[in-house]
């Protein structure tokens, strides 16, 4: 077989663990190498997931047919009322308009928009174009507002100017916009704002219920199943917890500094990670010690009824090798854990946009020649999972072509999925999926298993 | 009940894609070519997976990148790192590049830089991998002008412009199939094979977008039409060229009639038997030699399903939408089988979709059939509604609406999201039209049996 070698530039943000090789300075947080086939994707994609899911705004797209048509209903961020997420609006800017100017073709878009549709607010994106054309988007936002008498919210996210975590910033500069319009009153002191959950598959109820159970009022959800009306009052809440380490910290910061709301980092995939999140909201409320009583009766119970479902599949999963490349990588954090506790190794753990500290989290957890590895490309991911012989490998929609091509498993957990991975019954759930895809017979008609290619 | 107001300048649910789009899935077809995105990574990475949704297969579309540096001082800037470092990873023999709004919005002159790039290595730059730099060639699809099948056919035309040469004529046929399956491609291969016509079709993507599994990872999938092959394109005895509104300003065809006096015969998608006929015919004339008992066997079965189909779908109404040349073929296959296409629509916009349809089913006006181009979904569901259809054809983004009117619904065409194996829908020649009528009358032999109250068990 022929010798991959990883691209002049790239070495740096490869890392293989092992005993002799005790520094570790993991290159990351830089712009992907020029010509590479990044699994990245930009500024715009980074607003876009982030803000996609707020079910009852306007989310209009200024700029040229593309980044519209490619985002249209692509998550399955599920909303229980209004679904206007669900469509795909454009200005479908054309080439007059990219030499006159599209200010007024964004104007009068929106103004027919908000008509038809009567959303709370609308999200306006600028495209890459919008960038160098110079719209002054932001004034027809204001014009727009002024008009129609909603919020309409600019989001700096031409595609070019960063990386997707650029993207998150500007969707949180515009959430932050919202946060604090509305009113607080009859918000308790127990309450909370769930922040970077998106509620894929239903995964936010999921969460909210347990949160719920525990005698905790949700306040907003951020910004899945999520209501402008709910974020605008989310200033109320006592306490933030954000969920997916890239997309939402920031907001939990400039809430934090204007409001003075704390914010805990947690995650909902896995047992360990799951009731972690439980235990560290109640024990903020430790003055209310009913809440911490009623988080150990959830999860008692909860891994009660999860534990022995487990243990079919943990006899057939042991041993089995796991490859992880994901966007964020807190969610790597919880997916080792996951592994671990159906004795599965994970042999590659990587990210889209993970910085020095995640990376350095990454090796004191994982075993001696785990590969740790940053902003990959296709050709990078096939050499490990083949090198490191792994049966599985956890990503989204790009990375599993390149599994069931070599012949390995696949769990999608990314925007894509329609079975919900997080909580406790999402944890099995997810098992299962490992299960069904590493079990599978069909491997064995794979090349790497003797099969012809 | 007040009628709601429709917004009218943003574009809703759009039925096309980006220019992009349509020359990375084209570049895919040439053997051993990375497509090339000169623009944001958010391009590639969204081209890529929009593809790769369809055709289930690993689809690597290299990017320039864009930072804000390259967007203020030109994307020449990097140039030399970035098609260096494709070249060196991929050993392509072709770097299919292919601009975006942003890289023209800024006016990158690609030509010169491309000028520029060589012109290192003939100075003395040591050449990456030590070997001769891949063929590149670059196809300027801004998004803001047209859609995916304008970047499709553009990226092929830029192809032949660039590599093919004139010379002795061959006994040689090319074959420009348009934006069909990989089945469909590889059902065009088989009858060329079957006539005997060396055949050079441009795109091939039959194997790189639907190929078997790998022992090792393989940077370019195998499979696509060879530069070699492609060079000769200029030396054919003919071109033919599956369009009904290419003009001859966008057609590779007529650009190497027009160059290399290679005589274009333009055929429109061949669907259904009339259109099939065409095809075959014209291949019986250039390789005079009559159809194989195969096709004439194919043909047979394809009119005694005709027959005992066609009570099922009778006077049928159907709305079709994608891409124009999609539409105009379907259109003239339904009314071959008795259904009226109440509605063609096609999110492209080439001024000749009447004109063209009314060249294949001439009592268009007289069945009052509305044909629109440029509309997006919203425009045709609005239609919809008025028009009540009882079938919808098109691809997987029909879905939301027909879920919600409740249309019964064959997909077809790109993209199929939502379904299995749409890399495998056959669509041309008389095996392509049998497989769509086998569905169409099931379609409505499924709405009529699980509508009905008796649960009938023949149907």
């Amino acid at each position: 077989m022929e010798k991959i070698t990883i691209l002049e530039g790239r070495q740096s943000q490869v890392y293989e663990k092992n005993t002799e090789q005790t520094d570790f300075d993991i290159k990351c947080e830089t712009t992907s190498l020029s010509g590479s086939v990044s699994q990245r994707a930009c500024v715009f994609c980074g607003s876009r997931v982030v803000l996609y899911p707020v079910a009852d705004a306007l989310h209009v797209v200024h700029g040229p047919i593309g980044c519209a048509a490619y985002t249209w209903d692509i998550r399955g961020a599920v909303s229980s009322g209004p679904e206007l997420h669900r469509l795909s609006f454009s200005t479908d800017l054309k080439e007059m308009d990219v030499i006159y100017g599209g200010e007024k073709k964004l104007h009068r878009s929106l103004t027919e928009l908000i008509e038809q549709y009567q959303p709370k607010a609308a999200f306006i994106y600028s495209t890459c174009i919008i960038g160098i054309i110079g719209d002054d988007i932001d004034a027809v936002c204001k014009k727009v507002s002024q008009e129609q008498g909603i919020p309409v919210l600019p989001v700096h996210s031409e595609g070019f100017k960063g990386t997707k975590k650029d993207g998150y910033k500007a969707a949180c500069d515009a959430l932050m916009k919202l946060v604090g319009t509305g009113s607080t009153e009859g918000i308790g002191t127990y309450s909370i704002n769930i922040l970077g959950e998106f509620n894929l598959a239903g995964e936010a109820w999921i969460i909210k219920n347990y949160y719920e159970e525990m005698g905790i009022e949700v306040v907003s959800t951020m910004t899945g199943d999520g209501r402008v009306d709910d974020i605008r009052r989310s200033h109320g809440a006592s306490l933030n917890i954000v969920q997916c380490s890239g997309s939402m910290v920031k907001l939990a910061k400039m809430m934090e500094e204007k409001y003075g709301i704390p914010y805990l980092r947690v995650s909902y995939f896995g047992i360990e990670d799951m009731s972690k999140a439980l235990y560290d909201v109640a024990r903020h409320f430790s003055d209310n010690p009913a809440i911490m009583d009623a988080a150990k009766r959830l999860v008692s119970r909860e891994v009660g009824e999860l534990y022995p479902k487990l243990q079919k599949y943990r006899k057939a999963l042991a041993g089995k090798k796991a490859a992880i490349y994901v966007g964020g990588a807190f969610k790597a954090f919880s997916l080792i854990k996951a592994l671990a506790s159906v004795d599965m190794k994970v042999v590659l753990a990587g990210s889209q946009t993970g910085n020095k500290d995640d990376y350095a989290g990454l090796r004191e957890m994982c075993d001696e020649g785990t590969v740790i590895v940053d902003d990959s490309n296709p050709v990078e991911l096939s050499k490990f999972v083949l090198e490191k012989e792994a049966d599985l490998l956890i990503g989204g929609v790009k990375e599993r072509p390149i599994a069931y091509k070599l012949g390995i498993g696949f769990c999608d957990h990314n925007h894509e999925r329609k079975i919900p991975l997080a909580g406790f019954e999402g944890m099995l759930n997810f098992i299962r999926e490992v299960y069904n895809s590493v079990m599978s017979p069909v491997w064995k008609f794979a090349p790497r298993k003797g099969g012809v290619s | 009940m007040t009628t709601m107001k429709t917004a009218k300048t943003a574009t809703q649910n759009a039925c096309r894609l980006c220019n992009p789009l349509g020359a990375c899935l084209a570049f895919r077809g040439i053997e051993n070519c990375v497509p090339f995105l000169h623009g944001s990574q958010g391009c590639a990475t969204y081209i890529r997976r929009y593809l790769i949704s369809h055709f289930k297969e690993p689809v690597d579309i290299a990017s320039s990148n864009f930072n804000e540096d390259t967007a203020v001082f030109g994307g020449s800037h990097n140039l030399k790192l970035r098609l260096k470092n494709v070249t060196q990873q991929y050993k392509p023999d072709v770097i299919g590049l292919a601009t975006t709004c942003l890289s023209e919005t800024i006016g990158d002159d690609v030509e010169m830089i491309l000028k520029e790039y060589v012109a290192l290595f003939e100075k003395g730059e040591p050449l990456p991998n030590g070997k001769p730099l891949p063929v590149m060639i670059h196809a300027s699809t801004p998004s803001y002008q047209g859609g995916h099948i304008d970047g499709f056919h553009a990226a092929m035309k830029a192809t032949v412009q660039k590599l093919a040469s004139g010379g002795t004529r061959k006994n040689l046929l090319n074959l420009f199939p348009n934006m069909v399956s990989p089945a469909d491609l590889r059902h065009m291969k088989e009858i060329m094979k079957d006539f005997s016509l060396p055949c050079v079709m441009l795109p091939d993507y039959s194997e790189t977008l639907d190929g078997g599994p790998w022992a090792e990872y393989h940077r370019i999938p195998k499979g696509g039409t060879p530069v070699s092959a492609i060079t000769q394109t200029g030396r054919a005895s003919g071109s033919i060229e599956f369009t009904s509104v290419l003009t001859a300003e966008k057609s590779l065809a007529a650009y190497l009639e027009d160059a290399f006096g290679v005589p274009r015969y333009h055929i429109p998608l061949p669907i259904g038997i009339t259109l099939s006929d065409r095809f075959f015919g014209t291949l019986e004339k250039l390789s005079e030699t009559p159809m194989p008992a195969k096709y004439e066997d194919e043909r047979r079965r394809l009119v005694d399903a005709y027959a005992d189909g066609h009570k099922y779908i009778f006077d049928k109404t159907a709305i079709v939408y994608g891409e124009e040349d999609l539409v105009i073929s379907l259109a003239a296959f339904l009314r071959e089988i008795g259904i009226v296409p109440v509605l063609c629509a096609s999110g492209g916009k080439s001024g000749l979709m009447k004109k063209k349809l009314l060249d294949l089913v001439p009592d268009l006006e007289d069945l009052e059939i509305k044909v629109r181009e440029g509309v997006d979904f919203v425009d045709i569901e609005q239609e919809a509604r008025e028009l009540k259809p009882d079938l919808l054809i098109g691809n997987s983004k029909g879905y939301t609406m027909s879920r919600k009117n409740k249309l019964p619904f064959i997909r077809i065409g790109f993209p199929v999201h939502d379904r299995f194996g749409g890399q495998r829908l056959h669509h041309i020649g008389y095996r392509g039209t049998q497989e769509l009528f086998d569905r169409i009358v099931n379609t409505v032999i499924e709405q009529r049996q699980s509508s009905s109250p008796i649960g009938y068990t023949y149907m």
